[in-house]
């Protein structure tokens, strides 16, 4: 008797680790199919008609702008600082965060760097007098 | 996210927008990048915002350095160096984003894409091509900083088998990426940087010095979608909006450039193209001889002419002759002479670059015109004053089938009624090849550094 008991006892246990394990299951793949893989092709959207936008603003830029053009572009594409700072915004401290912290560090560099050689090159275009 | 942050977001998306609209002219182009740094602004006072970010003091000090880096040596950089800062800071997006990705992969609850060790797929794909694409940034962008600055040598370095190693390269990183979407391992995420910093020098070094331009908008190019594949990561449509703007912008510079040289994307790519080698391939042996002027001459026959185009090329930015051009440009125009300019698309080492050093030596840009705009006033002009430039002026790229410039647009100079070829010696130019123009009647040439002739010209025009 108290051997089937036992053994019902180890089996109702294992029935709930299943289920347990299921419904984990069950969350991460509605988190992945539901949250995730439906923003990959709602990002792939804005992907491709971000690239359409691109090209026709850049087609648009003189050529004699081409320079600051880069300078630009080089600026604005260290919003990759975005994902830096929420890498390095967790209190505690550990690899990620400092990763996080010299990723700020270096996009920080371009930022500044990139608006600033921008405006410099921008304010010497001058008109005929 | 909360609806405020993807509104805000949304607001400097808008704002990158129009601050590239604003390069369409000089005189909008300031607020241009005004906007730029507002809409830059906007997207870090919204995600300092975020419930995570609460390490404000580190970030502070982070900031802070790179900040104060940056300004120091945007404020000090000399414009003729400016092809080389760019390919730097490119190198620097590069490495942020394959740090941004490394810390997702060990922290991934911060971005919001699970747990160590299971990170959904979808995330696993797109952080290993971010880390790729932005890996294989950071290295190239170096090699092509090497070659501008002078530290590596800016010969094509070309060995057997190189596009073959490429290859294998390329499908390993493949490979790796499918294992760690699996395996979700340490190893290969490192595996698949380190074959990445590896292949980005490997694609770099064939390419020659010239060829630059082009490397150097593929790489604004590359630096952007390293960001858009980090957006994708974050679920965050900022980063892709920005990164496929920059993504575009670079690419459509690079195709600028390679229809200004007649090539192929792909032929650049391979690399291989000038150098001494190309030079000594095709330079064959000369006897004729180029009739040869000096300042003394150009200075009267330049007083005396109704109408002068200058034609500069990478030849002035290495002399750092812009301002003494215009110096001698200005005396020429209280002479009565009309004086403008005329720009190649690939002289230079960067797109643009001419215009910036002749802003830079208060030319204003409307004196300063494209070769579409100004190639048919060749034929009406006194006197086409080339200095630094050569391979641009070549008539053989238009007649001669077996030349390697053939197809090539240039500036038709050897319409003028004379011509004067500043340079510093007969060498041939940087495609290996002989230049006609040097042996016409209507050419003279006047050898030197090209800031030592025009200011010799000034004295002459002075007296």
């Amino acid at each position: 008797m108290s051997e089937i008991s036992n053994q019902l006892e180890s089996l109702s246990y294992k029935a709930q680790q299943i289920a347990n394990e299921a419904s984990q299951l069950a969350s991460s793949v509605a988190e992945t199919s539901g949250g995730h893989s439906d923003f990959i092709i709602f990002g792939i959207t804005v992907l491709v008609l971000a690239c359409f936008v691109g090209y026709y603003v850049v087609w648009s830029v003189t050529p004699a702008l081409h320079s600051p053009l880069m300078g630009v572009t080089n600026a604005i594409s260290s919003v990759i600082i975005v994902g830096a700072l929420l890498a390095a915004g967790p209190v505690d401290s550990n690899i990620s965060k400092y990763f996080g912290l010299v990723a700020v560090t270096l996009a920080a560099v371009n930022i500044f760097g990139g608006f600033v050689v921008t405006n410099r090159m921008l304010s010497m275009f001058k008109k005929k007098q | 996210m909360s609806t405020l942050t993807t509104a805000a977001y949304l607001v400097s998306s808008v704002l990158f927008i129009l601050s590239l609209r604003g390069l369409s002219h000089p005189s909008t182009a300031r607020r241009g990048n005004f906007l730029g740094i507002l809409g830059m602004t906007i997207a870090i006072v919204t995600t300092l915002s975020n419930p995570g970010v609460l390490s404000y003091k580190e970030i502070g000090i982070a900031f802070l350095i790179g900040g104060l880096i940056g300004t120091s040596i945007a404020v000090k950089i000399q414009m003729t160096a400016l092809p080389q800062l760019v390919a730097a800071f490119h190198s620097l997006v590069g490495l942020a984003a394959v740090f941004v990705a490394a810390s997702a992969y060990y922290n991934p609850s911060a971005f919001n894409i699970g747990a160590v060790g299971s990170i959904p797929i979808g995330s696993l794909i797109e952080m290993s091509i971010g880390t790729a694409i932005g890996a294989v940034t950071f290295t190239g962008s170096i090699i092509a900083f090497g070659k501008l600055q002078g530290f590596v040598s800016g010969n094509p370095l070309v060995f057997k088998g190189q596009h073959f190693i490429n290859l294998l390269l390329g499908l390993g990183i493949i490979a790796l990426i499918v294992k760690f979407c699996i395996d979700q391992n340490q190893e290969l995420f490192w595996l698949i940087v380190f074959a990445s910093f590896v292949i980005g020098v490997l694609l770099i070094v064939p390419i020659g010095g010239a060829d630059m331009p082009v490397i150097v908008s593929m790489l604004n190019s590359y630096s952007g979608w390293a960001a858009a594949g980090i957006g994708f990561t974050l679920s965050n449509n900022l980063l892709i909006i920005t990164g496929a703007l920059v993504g575009s912008s670079g690419a459509i510079l690079s195709y600028i450039m390679c229809k200004g040289m007649n090539r192929s994307f792909l032929n650049v790519l391979l690399g291989g193209f000038g150098g001494e080698q190309a030079a000594s391939a095709g330079g064959v042996k000369d006897d004729r001889q180029a009739k040869q002027g000096n300042a003394a001459d150009a200075a009267f026959m330049m007083k005396n002419s109704k109408t002068i185009i200058i034609v500069p090329g990478y030849g002035m930015a290495v002399a750092q002759a812009q301002h003494a051009l215009r110096e001698m440009g200005d005396l020429l125009k209280a002479a009565g002479a009309d004086v403008r300019y005329a720009i190649h698309p690939v002289a230079g080492r960067m797109p643009g670059h001419m215009n910036v050093l002749l802003a830079e030596a208060n030319v204003p840009y409307d004196e300063v015109l494209e070769l579409d705009e100004i190639n048919r006033d060749f034929s009406e002009t006194d006197v086409a004053f080339v200095i630094g430039a050569n391979d641009v002026t070549n008539p053989a790229a238009k007649t001669d089938k077996t030349s390697a410039i053939y197809g090539m647009p240039i500036l038709d100079v050897e319409n003028a009624g004379q011509v004067f070829f500043v340079k510093r010696g007969m060498a041939s130019g940087y495609a290996g090849v002989q230049n006609e123009l040097f042996f016409r009647d209507n050419t003279l040439m006047l050898f030197g550094d090209a800031k030592k002739v025009c200011e010799d010209i000034i004295k002459g025009l002075e007296n």
